[in-house]
């Protein structure tokens, strides 16, 4: 167990080059980004859906989702990632042999992407809909007034003018995504977490390789925080200035 | 921006009782009924008598780890943000790198670096060995409730930054005029008020701190996540343990949910 407390700061294996760790690090992240921005997709894609379904949808769709929302947001993601991980490939199997498929092997990439995405789904689910709610009726009124149909009125009216009131929830909603990839390391997925273990666990350089991580992931959200400022101006183009 | 916790998304709502009786919700009751039927009579739940002492010594871990994390990151939380409001600059730099490196980072990464890393350097020194401290550096938990105190600390932190600037200044000029020495003025007025503004998020931030607790099971910290990990790998059963994992976890938010609401009720609040 007891390295040389020189070992600590060994540079030489952060080279991106076997034996140097760097280019597996690497490629964790690339994973770890990859499914980070499929299920922040996939849940910006259920968000919108489930919040418009809460807001305008039939009484049995309302409950339904909100079965939902609640049960995501009350259960821990980790717990979640192991069901919807073992019983979503399961379903899938069982779908494909039905049909007369064989079983196929789901691709850890797709199976982290479903499983973040449905998570992120419950949240966005609720900050879309506050946004929603937040644009003045008066426009809607106006759209529907000048005869546009439904989904006109989402496409011209709704979206664009509830951008300003969600960016600020979305935003951090990227950021939960961004970090809740780790946790398909308990799922054995090779993403940056569980890379970095690996990596230090054959090195016995501990401290360096999760502080090397730990500072991928800040600049990951560094940089999510620029573009996040960035987009957050371009909605807001037009309005008063937030007091 | 980003310094709005999620605590405005997390659950802290509970469907009300008024007009719950509806003729369509009477139909998904049935169908939600039948389910529930179904998964208790078709699945295999002949293992619950014999693991369920260690699943309750387990829910006792998990609920020890969210009180102790939870009452130590607030307490840790108030400096942290007070010192963003007042500085000295140099106090407030580091709390505020302190928030965006733990905000910043994965949880699972943070306890995994104080496990594994800080766990292989503390046996290198010898005086670390003879101290009294190290049949607890041993351990797994301290590691556990050091991480999750500190990710409690940086969110909750952010939260009562806000509080602590969004007081009324005219109250404080208030309690100034009456003469009130700085650290009379700070234990009378300015912190009840910040926890004041700060109690609605609190709800919300337990309960994610909860849903943070089964992470320790990673760390080899025996929590009710941990029991049920051991539960699947003894008996070979994929769902069923999960499924009761995922109701025990269900109950114990809506403990805390039912619980924070009757403590809000409680203490008068006037507007926001």
């Amino acid at each position: 167990m007891a390295a040389d407390p020189g070992s600590l700061i060994n540079w030489s294996l952060l080279a991106l080059s076997p034996p140097g760790w760097g280019g597996v690090l690497l490629a964790g992240f690339v994973n770890s980004l990859k499914i980070a921005v499929g299920g922040y997709a996939l849940g910006l894609v259920l968000g919108t859906g489930g919040a418009f379904g809460k807001l305008y949808g039939s009484p049995v769709i309302k409950d339904l989702l909100e079965v939902y929302t609640t049960l995501v947001r009350a259960i821990p993601e980790l717990v979640l990632i192991l069901l919807l991980y073992y019983a979503g490939t399961d379903l899938l199997n069982q779908l494909l042999t039905a049909l007369g498929f064989g079983a196929a092997d789901v691709s850890g990439l797709a199976a982290g992407i479903f499983v973040i995405g449905v998570v992120q789904g419950a949240y966005s689910t609720e900050v879309l809909r506050g946004a929603i709610k937040a644009v003045p009726a008066g426009q809607i009124e106006a759209a529907r007034a000048f005869g546009m149909s439904p989904t006109q009125i989402m496409r011209r009216v709704t979206l664009p003018a509830m951008l300003p009131h969600a960016i600020p929830g979305l935003s951090n909603l990227w950021l939960i995504a961004t970090k809740d990839t780790a946790l398909l390391a308990v799922v054995g997925f090779s993403e940056l977490t569980l890379v970095t273990r690996q990596a230090a666990g054959s090195t016995k350089a501990y401290i360096l390789f999760f502080c090397a991580a730990g500072v991928l992931y800040l600049l990951l959200t560094l940089a999510s925080n620029i573009a996040i400022r960035l987009i957050e101006t371009r909605a807001r183009r037009g309005m008063a200035e937030p007091a | 921006m980003t310094d709005q916790t999620v605590a405005a998304v997390a659950l802290t709502e509970l469907p009300t009782r008024q007009s719950f009786l509806k003729p369509h919700r009477i139909v998904l009751m049935t169908i939600a009924a039948v389910l529930l039927g179904c998964i208790v009579v078709y699945m295999r739940w002949d293992w619950v008598p014999k693991y369920s002492g260690k699943l309750a010594w387990g829910v006792v871990v998990t609920l020890a780890m969210l009180a102790s994390t939870s009452i130590l990151g607030f307490l840790l939380a108030v400096p942290i943000g007070l010192v963003q409001v007042t500085g000295p600059r140099p106090l407030k730099w580091l709390a505020n790198g302190f928030c965006t490196i733990v905000r910043g980072t994965p949880l699972l990464l943070q306890l995994w670096l104080l496990y594994y890393g800080l766990g292989s350097l503390f046996p290198q020194f010898p005086w670390i060995r003879t101290s009294f401290l190290w049949p607890y550096l041993r351990e797994a938990w301290p590691y556990g409730v050091t991480a999750l105190t500190i990710s409690f600390a940086a969110y909750e932190g952010e939260v009562m930054r806000g509080a602590f600037a969004g007081v009324p200044p005219g109250e404080l000029e208030a309690a100034r005029a009456y003469g009130m020495g700085r650290w009379t003025l700070f234990r009378r007025i300015w912190l009840p008020r910040a926890i004041h503004r700060a109690l609605p998020t609190l709800n919300g931030e337990t309960v994610l701190q909860l849903k943070a607790t089964p992470l320790v099971a990673t760390i080899t910290v025996i929590d009710v996540y941990a029991v049920i990990s051991k539960v699947r790998q003894e008996t070979y059963i994929t769902y069923e343990p999960l499924l009761l994992l995922a109701l025990i976890y269900l109950c114990l938010t809506a403990i805390l949910v039912v619980g924070f609401r009757y403590f809000e009720n409680r203490i008068p609040t006037r507007g926001a």
